[in-house]
């Protein structure tokens, strides 16, 4: 992925979750949704690094991992709507994302739930002498989970090819990870398994790409797991409707002083890689790609309620 | 014709899917060089290596968790639980993972969990229970309870070449039985055929697993008395082949429903209201229940005996159902 693309990624995210919001504002989708402004350069970084066999699990907060590894904006949105062309047909919502053929193989809504699934899918690729490296999207809520302890350990006693990825945005809902973790460095916790591991710099993109390439090779090379931890913060509230009351707006101004998309567009115009026409047309590129998807979702048919029974067996 | 065991024809059967298939692997707590808690993998390490039968860490999370993205990916994982109650520690991957793969993702997951169920043994309250229960009620998951040898053979078969996962359960006390069946296997079976075990007209008898020998035991009994009870064993819970249990209430008039676990919010209650829905106008008394009372099993072992049916209980609960 050029870095052009990774920008017309990170605005295809940025735009596509700010429409997610205002599409629950006016009551025209349902559900919920936890949106991920702010962290668009650790799900494209993390992309941009992947390799097409490798396979990605990722968390509730996961529209971006799934945009960036390929998703077409149109049936993640019609998902959204419940609507038949969604990925899965209206069956998972805005949590449950998965698309194989393109190894995304998603979440299901619990917090730390895909951590052994992605340890899973790192097991199958070992088995079967693959150079597949399972990557897993995790945040700092879910390194409290017993599971995720226990999943390091058993992939580091395997020496298993996979690359644990926690995306520290300083929030579990509303419990600052100063509240929740003991010791605030969740990479820290590889030192007492034996695994590699790396901090850096979640909103700046160029570090995460390096950063997961490097974890990637070192699972992909037989060194086992990697845990790799991406600072960033959270821009939006934890889901639709949260208020954002345990945090101050001062907090939040001073975050969107370090928000990637616009650090990444200072890069692009420093090092002469892109104009600011180039970035105005990308802009609009991207505000029309959200549109046609909305109108995509909002014109597609329901599903069909009288199979809704059907299909929970082969 | 031989004589072979349950644990044995269960060895083979798990042997001879991995000869077979090299995406079948087994995993789970102390199944290699000990051979599993109740002796089922013993052996099976030798000829077949670390690789495919994995010792795991006291991890039941971690690694029934791993089996599911192992199976979604295309491996065929077979997962031991030591005990059934330990299940509870990865009821989470279970209920929120394994059971949504294939109804909200459209993935596979050919995934066997086997599991010893049941008391009798003394474990006590933590290693005894009979839990189907939780899980008989989450859509997606298949229930498989053989209370034969050659079931244990015939169901395990199915569940190793399915497409969705599987609890499957054995019942402690059924491990030691013996039976006379030709040289290898005996032929897999489809789930949701229920098994008469002994025809009868007066009342059907509707048990599962451990409980079938009990009720065997307890016909025998009847019939001495002159009383023809049938016995039906449902050897998968899900699927439920209701229309055998039907067929038996319509004929019998009379149905007693007998779980080894407690009384209330069992799958006996499920198994009796689904004859009385069908079968209501057939019926010549209420139909009835005979389980566990409504507390931990504990170790003692007249204390777990008087816990547990039995041939005996249930005779007397048949001879007040046909009075």
């Amino acid at each position: 992925m050029d870095l052009l693309t990774c920008h017309e990624q990170m605005l295809t995210i940025r735009r596509f979750e700010e429409a997610v919001e205002r599409l629950f504002r006016e009551g025209r989708i349902g559900g919920t949704a936890h949106t991920c402004i702010g962290q668009e350069a650790v799900a494209v970084g993390t992309a941009a690094a992947l390799q097409p066999q490798d396979a990605v699990t990722s968390t509730h907060r996961g529209h971006g991992h799934f945009l960036a590894r390929g998703a077409e904006p149109g049936r993640l949105m019609a998902e959204l709507f419940g609507r038949a062309t969604g990925y899965l047909r209206g069956r998972g919502g805005s949590q449950m994302m998965m698309d194989a053929s393109i190894g995304f193989y998603g979440a299901n809504g619990i917090t730390g739930g895909s951590i052994p699934f992605a340890v899973g899918l790192a097991l199958d690729a070992k088995l079967r002498g693959t150079k597949r490296v399972a990557l897993c999207f995790f945040g700092d809520g879910a390194a409290s989970q017993g599971v995720f302890h226990e999943t390091l350990n058993l992939a580091a006693l395997w020496k298993l090819p996979v690359v644990f990825l926690c995306e520290n945005n300083g929030y579990a809902m509303s419990t600052t990870a100063s509240r929740s973790l003991a010791h605030p460095h969740v990479a820290d916790r590889a030192t007492v398994y034996g695994i590699a591991s790396a901090q850096t710099d979640g909103n700046d993109l160029l570090a995460v790409r390096q950063t997961v390439a490097d974890a990637l090779d070192h699972a992909r090379c037989g060194h086992g797991p990697f845990l790799l931890e991406c600072r960033t913060y959270r821009l939006s509230g934890h889901s639709r409707g949260d208020p954002r009351e345990y945090r101050a707006r001062d907090e939040e101004t001073a975050a969107w002083q370090r928000e990637p998309i616009a650090r990444f567009e200072a890069y692009l115009l420093a090092q002469k890689l892109a104009t600011d026409a180039d970035l105005t047309a990308r802009h609009a590129a991207a505000k029309a790609r959200i549109e046609q998807a909305i109108q995509f979702a909002e014109e597609s048919p329901l599903p069909d309620a009288a199979s809704v029974a059907q299909g929970v067996f082969a | 014709m031989r004589t072979v065991t349950y644990t044995q024809i269960l060895r083979e059967t798990l042997a001879d899917a991995l000869r077979r298939d090299p995406r079948v692997f087994l995993m789970g707590e102390d199944i290699g060089t000990y051979g599993g808690a109740f002796g089922v993998t013993r052996g099976l390490l030798q000829e077949f290596g670390p690789e495919r039968v994995r010792d795991t860490p006291i991890s039941e999370p971690a690694f029934v968790g791993a089996a599911i993205g192992a199976a979604a990916a295309g491996s065929r994982p077979v997962v031991e639980i030591m005990f059934m109650d330990f299940i509870a520690l990865a009821a989470d991957q279970l209920i929120n993972m394994a059971a949504k793969l294939r109804y909200v993702y459209g993935v596979s997951c050919p995934l066997v969990v086997r599991t010893p169920i049941g008391g009798g043994r003394g474990y006590g309250a933590t290693h005894s229970q009979s839990l189907e229960r939780l899980f008989t009620g989450v859509p997606g998951l298949q229930i498989v309870a053989p209370a034969t040898v050659s079931d244990a053979s015939a169901l395990l078969q199915t569940a190793l070449a399915g497409a969705d996962p599987v609890i499957f359960l054995e019942h402690k006390l059924l491990y030691p039985l013996r039976e006379e069946l030709p040289e290898g296997l005996p032929p897999a079976l489809p789930f949701g055929r229920a098994r008469v075990v002994c025809e009868g007209r007066r009342a059907t008898i509707v048990a599962w697993s451990g409980m079938v020998p009990q009720a065997e035991r307890a016909a025998e009994l009847l019939a001495a008395e002159g009383i023809q009870a049938e016995v039906l064993d449902l050897r998968t819970l899900v699927p439920l082949d209701t229309e055998t249990l039907v067929a038996s209430a319509r004929k019998t008039g009379r149905v007693l429903v007998v779980e080894e676990g407690p009384r209330t919010g069992g799958f006996a209650a499920e198994v009796a209201c689904r004859i009385f829905e069908a079968a209501h106008d057939s019926l010549d008394a209420p139909i009835r229940r005979l389980a566990a009372p409504d507390c931990p099993l504990p170790a003692a072992r007249n204390l777990e005996a008087a816990c547990l049916p039995n041939a005996e209980s249930i005779a007397t609960e048949v001879r007040a159902l046909v009075r």
